[in-house]
């Protein structure tokens, strides 16, 4: 198979829809994923894990695994604990912060059920599979804590040591920071008082790749090959937990299935692989199974959220008071307790809310630990609001997205600082809503929902709304500074000139299925005149790619992409004094343009000098100006001055079997404005995956704890992923609102469809059944749960899932219509 | 994902299986398709010693006109059932259910055989064999002929079923139900997944009255289930919703479903009523 497209002569490759470079290996998959990797003499692990949520080791007998066959060594944590460190938090969000060590062998205790108690090394994967079935672990079992809401109470604990579940209290307000006014006067003072309670629920990542390593500890340095997102954090981090030399590691990430923040970690499978290597002197090799991935690769979400908002009568915003309880799991992992503060920033949304104050607990419990998951933070934010808003609507009996527009940013108030510290640089909300309802038919469907609900259809039509944005491109780093993060935001890239013509581009930002090397050749291609055939994207190794903060947070494009315009830029200044040297002309005279440089003035007849060439003339270095170093190659390092604030409207109609409960997606409409678009065709995709797995928490994805902390959705056969045999064909557009802090103009794409989808269903549910008296589902709304919600049946489980009114002596806290779904 | 050893055979002939099957006892399990079985093997929720695999036996293929049958052998796929006029013909029940079975990958392996065999109350093709009334052909060592047990009998409790140790469950011989309308209810939060229910139902219609239904019912026990009730209370009947719908809304009766996190039990049953209506007015045709 090859794909082919006809070249289009003369246009500009940005706002082109190439194909992906990488498409045919990728889909075929005829490439180097890490399981591929054969390496002479290599061994195979298999990890005996926890079956419990919290126990005591009280010993573990391995003689019958050591002596299966093939088998070479079993490790335990007993034997490891002297090496294995502890496994990195990069993000201490309180100077008070509390959290365990993290072993990536449990020596003397288990905290959830999937944790690694011991490691088997054999000469076949089989053989170290079949032999840690072997391992007789002794185990006496401890209280467990699940239950995030009991974990809070601080009664049974995760870590008795620790002396409290309580990792870290983190408040932003807008009174103290003085950005905003005092929220608490705001909800005195409302004369309309919102309270709600939303579960955001736990996710499991679910990349198509499961997460894989292989270790050579041959040779001067260990080489790593790991299925990551992030090979240039992990090599940083792996030297810091074993105490290794940094120079002395090498980590390749080689083509990566997919990631979605599921793959931004530093993993205890990682760690035990390099020191068994390091044991054993040979290569190794783990690959996960599905199971264990589901199990014991770090989840997503998982927050209860009490949000009071507080309007006038007219419907305009005067405040909004967050109160979070975020569970880490057993663990802080990489940036496990930086995710749901990365919500801090975004409860406010596009809204001009005067008064702000978020408050995020940060909880343990025995469960596998959370962390970045598509969105980190902002998904959670941005479902609570903009279901907040809708709340607003409905309690003033007015059109949603009205509402909404009464309270959002006006493009011409742009640049706007808002409540939550940031400056939002562009945006264009009107627009975007106003192309978004003429797509949808908006006013069509409102009439058929009218009707509907007039003839009391069995079949009832609801419309969601969600006017999102999110802050992406993570992260200035003088604001990952301000939020204790351990490191930077910025971004690295090399661009270097061969002789032959042809252009090498390295990125430090480390594609997973992106297609940087597509983008950032058409990037190339447009600054330096080159043909976009002649340019190679490297990336993810870091003998090659020595320096870079891969890939997460929408930040590849608007951070990584405009590193890599400087370092073209540099290129070209670097070419300028043999431009003019060649051209007898002054530096200042010249002029470059579609790949060429001419005198200015000199007239259209000159033929001008090619960058190409000139790389040729650099290589001989036979005739260079005095002082004039043999090289173009240049590399820069960029860190960008501020979030691109991508936005857009995303509307949702959703068909309600209210005999059932079943849910049908009827209609999608997004319009986003991701400012300037670089390729079209990987910007619908990432829309297209991005809808989906946003749509899949509202309707499908929930992993499932029973009470003794087993995770019963331990395969897809019970954690219900998605295909697209489930989905409709959505129907994307854009608005263009350049972001005024890049040179391309760019806002991320990467988390966006998960951002904004989810509020749009939820919404689009909940305006199906508002007549019948339902106001709340839990996510995912299961046929089920949407079935007891319309029976509002008092015993059934959404009721027990779906917390009562927090205040029941509140503004707006009258008896709910219906018992089931109300909060 | 990787089994417990086990040796693996293939025989060319029914004989050499019961052979292979008799001897191992049930330390063998059969495989037809595999695309039961090698979850279970992968996930280490079984280890037999040997898997005696029939996929190969060419006696066991093919679909037959028997004359007031069609007879499915072991060895046929569902893609190849649902490429069959004769089922598509006669047997339109079991086709609709066919079609809805998980993706085609797991179509063009799988076989209705292996998972009557298999007998997993949320599989598809039980309650639709079971509604037709059909006969599954079961073979010992050393017996001349296969044993005749009708479906009723056949489906004893979660995954067992009236093929013992040693023995083979060889075909599956269906009455034709040539004429009858069907329409098979499957009820699903994701397309891949299991039947949270599902309902079968084949109706002969004479002038906008059903003269006969059948009704059978996915997931709703710890085996396929019938609702003779219903059936009997559906005859003479217009097949209209106001004539049917307190009727099928009985379906789900005295059953015991399970309760798991895609419904409970309660939930269920509700959903065998609507749908037992909107299947057999689906299946006549209103």
């Amino acid at each position: 198979m090859t794909i082919t497209q006809e070249p289009q002569a003369g246009t500009r490759e940005v706002g082109r829809d190439r194909r992906r470079k990488e498409d045919q290996r990728l889909i075929t998959g005829r490439t180097k994923w890490t399981n591929n990797i054969e390496l002479p003499g290599m061994l195979h692990l298999s990890m005996v894990r926890s079956p419990f949520a919290h126990a005591r080791i009280t010993g573990i007998d391995t003689t019958e695994a050591k002596a299966a066959p093939g088998v070479m060594a079993v490790l335990t944590g007993e034997d490891l604990k002297d090496q294995q460190g502890s496994l990195p938090n990069a993000w201490p969000v309180t100077p008070e912060q509390k959290a365990p060590p993290h072993p990536a062998v449990a020596v003397d205790r288990v905290t959830f059920s999937g944790e690694i108690v011991a490691v088997v090394v054999a000469r076949s994967a089989a053989a170290a599979r079949d032999a840690a079935e072997l391992v007789d672990v002794d185990y006496e079992e401890l209280d467990a804590v699940i239950d995030l809401k009991v974990a809070a109470a601080d009664e049974v604990l995760a870590h008795p040591d620790l002396g409290t579940n309580e990792s870290a209290l983190w408040v932003f307000d807008s009174a103290e920071a003085g950005t905003g006014d005092d929220v608490e006067a705001a909800i005195r003072d409302a004369e309309v008082l919102i309270e709600r309670e939303f579960r955001q629920q736990r996710l499991i990542p679910s990349f198509m790749e499961p997460r894989s390593v292989v270790v050579d500890p041959t040779g001067e340095q260990f080489v790593m090959w790991s299925a990551t997102q992030v090979p240039h954090i992990l090599r940083l981090m792996l030297a810091l937990t074993l105490g290794v030399a940094e120079s002395k590691v090498r980590v390749i990430a080689p083509d990566v299935g997919g990631g979605f923040g599921g793959k931004l970690q530093v993993t205890p499978e990682e760690v035990i692989t390099f020191l068994v290597a390091r044991h054993t002197g040979k290569p190794c090799k783990w690959n996960e199974t599905r199971s264990e991935s589901l199990l014991a690769a770090h989840h997503g979400r998982d927050q209860w959220q009490k949000l009071t908002l507080a309007a006038k009568a007219d419907g305009t915003v005067t405040g909004l008071k967050v109160q979070l309880i975020a569970n880490m799991g057993a663990y802080l992992g990489l940036v496990t307790s930086g995710v749901p503060i990365l919500g801090a920033f975004m409860f406010n949304a596009i809204y001009k809310f005067p008064s702000y104050r978020f408050e995020c607990q940060n909880v343990f419990t025995n469960t596998t630990w959370t962390d970045a998951y598509r969105g980190a933070g902002r998904p959670e934010a941005t479902f609570a609001i903009e279901r907040m808003m809708d709340e607003l609507a409905t309690e003033l009996g007015r059109d949603p997205l009205e509402v909404r527009e009464q309270n959002w940013i006006k493009h011409e108030e742009f640049p706007f600082t808002t409540v939550a510290g940031l400056e939002y640089d562009s945006g264009n909300y009107e627009a975007a809503t106003a192309r978004a309802k003429e797509l949808f038919k908006y006013d069509e469907l409102r009439a058929e929902q009218a009707r509907r609900r007039e003839s009391g259809d069995r079949v009832q039509l609801g419309l969601g709304v969600s006017t999102f944005t999110e802050m992406c491109g993570l992260a200035p780093s003088r604001v990952l500074g301000s939020l204790a993060y351990g490191a930077g935001g910025w971004e690295h890239a090399s661009v270097r000139m061969l002789p032959s013509g042809k252009v090498e581009v390295i990125t430090g930002s480390s594609a997973h299925g992106q297609g940087h090397e597509t983008a950032w050749s058409q990037i190339v291609a447009d600054q330096l005149g080159v043909p976009f055939e002649d340019v190679e994207v490297l990336h993810g190794d870091t003998q090659i790619s020595h320096k870079g903060l891969d890939t997460y947070g929408s930040r590849s494009l608007v951070v990584g992409g405009q590193a890599v315009i400087k370092a073209a830029q540099k290129v070209i200044e670097k070419a300028k004094p043999l431009a003019a040297h060649v051209l007898e002309a002054n530096v200042a005279d010249l002029e470059f343009a579609d790949g060429k440089f001419t005198v200015r003035g000199a007239g259209a007849d000159q033929e001008g000098l090619s960058l190409t060439g000139l790389a040729l003339s650099v290589f001989a270095a036979h005739d260079l100006p005095d002082g004039m170093e043999a090289s173009l190659d240049a590399d820069a390092t960029y860190d960008p001055v501020n979030f691109s604030y991508p936005h857009g409207t995303h509307l949702c109609a959703m068909e309600v079997d209210t005999e059932t409960g079943e849910t049908t997606m009827r209609s999608y409409v997004c319009v986003d404005d991701i400012g300037t678009v670089v390729n079209p065709l990987i910007v619908d995709g990432q829309i297209h995956g991005g809808l989906v797995q946003g749509i899949a928490q509202a309707l499908w994805e929930e992993a499932v704890y029973d009470d003794q902390g087993t995770l019963i959705t331990g395969s897809f056969v019970d954690y219900t992923l998605p295909t697209s045999a489930d989905t409709i064909s959505f129907v994307t557009d854009r608005t263009v609102t350049p972001s005024t802090t890049n040179d391309l103009g760019a806002k991320g794409v990467g988390e966006a469809g998960t951002i904004a989808s989810t509020p749009a269903v939820v919404n689009a549910v909940l305006d199906a059944l508002r007549p019948l008296g339902v106001t709340d589902i839990v996510m995912p709304c299961t046929p089920e749960r949407v079935w007891n919600a319309i029976q509002g049946a008092a015993h059934q489980p959404v009721v027990e899932e779906a917390a009562p009114h927090f205040d029941e002596s509140a503004p707006n806290q009258d008896t709910p219509e219906t018992e089931g779904g109300t909060l | 994902m990787i089994p417990a050893p086990f040796d693996y055979a293939a025989p060319a002939t029914v004989e050499e299986a019961l052979t292979l099957l008799s001897e191992h006892g049930d330390e063998a399990k059969v495989m037809a398709g595999g695309q039961s079985l090698l979850p279970v093997l992968r996930m280490r929720l079984n280890a037999p010693e040997l898997v005696v695999d029939i996929s190969r036996i060419e006696s066991l293929k093919g679909i037959d006109d028997t004359g007031d049958a069609i007879r499915i052998g072991a060895a046929t796929t569902y893609q190849e059932v649902l490429d069959s006029d004769l089922v598509r013909e006669h047997l339109g029940l079991l086709h609709k259910a066919v079609s809805e079975i998980a993706d085609p990958q797991i179509r063009h392996r799988g076989t209705v055989c292996g998972a009557l065999a298999h007998a997993d109350p949320a599989g598809d093709v039980g309650a639709p064999v079971l509604a037709l009334d059909a006969t599954m052909e079961v073979q010992s060592r050393g017996v001349v002929g296969p044993r005749q047990v009708a479906a009723a009998d056949f489906f004893v409790d979660l995954f067992e079923t009236a093929v013992g140790d040693g023995e083979l469950l060889t075909a599956v011989t269906i009455p034709k139900h040539t004429g009858w309308g069907s329409h098979y209810e499957k009820f699903v939060r994701v397309s891949h997944q299991w039947a949270i229910i599902g309902i079968a139902a084949a109706v002969r219609s004479e002038g906008g009255v059903i003269a006969e239904a059948r009704v059978g019912m996915t997931n709703m026990g710890s085996k396929p289930l019938r609702a003779p009730g219903v059936e009997a209370a559906l005859a003479g009947q217009p097949a209209t919703e106001e004539a049917i719908g307190e009727i099928c809304a009985r379906a789900g009766e005295g059953t015991e479903p399970p309760s798991d996190l895609n419904g409970q039990a309660d939930y269920r049953r509700h959903l065998a009523g609507v749908l037992t209506r909107r299947a057999v007015l689906a299946a006549a045709g209103g």
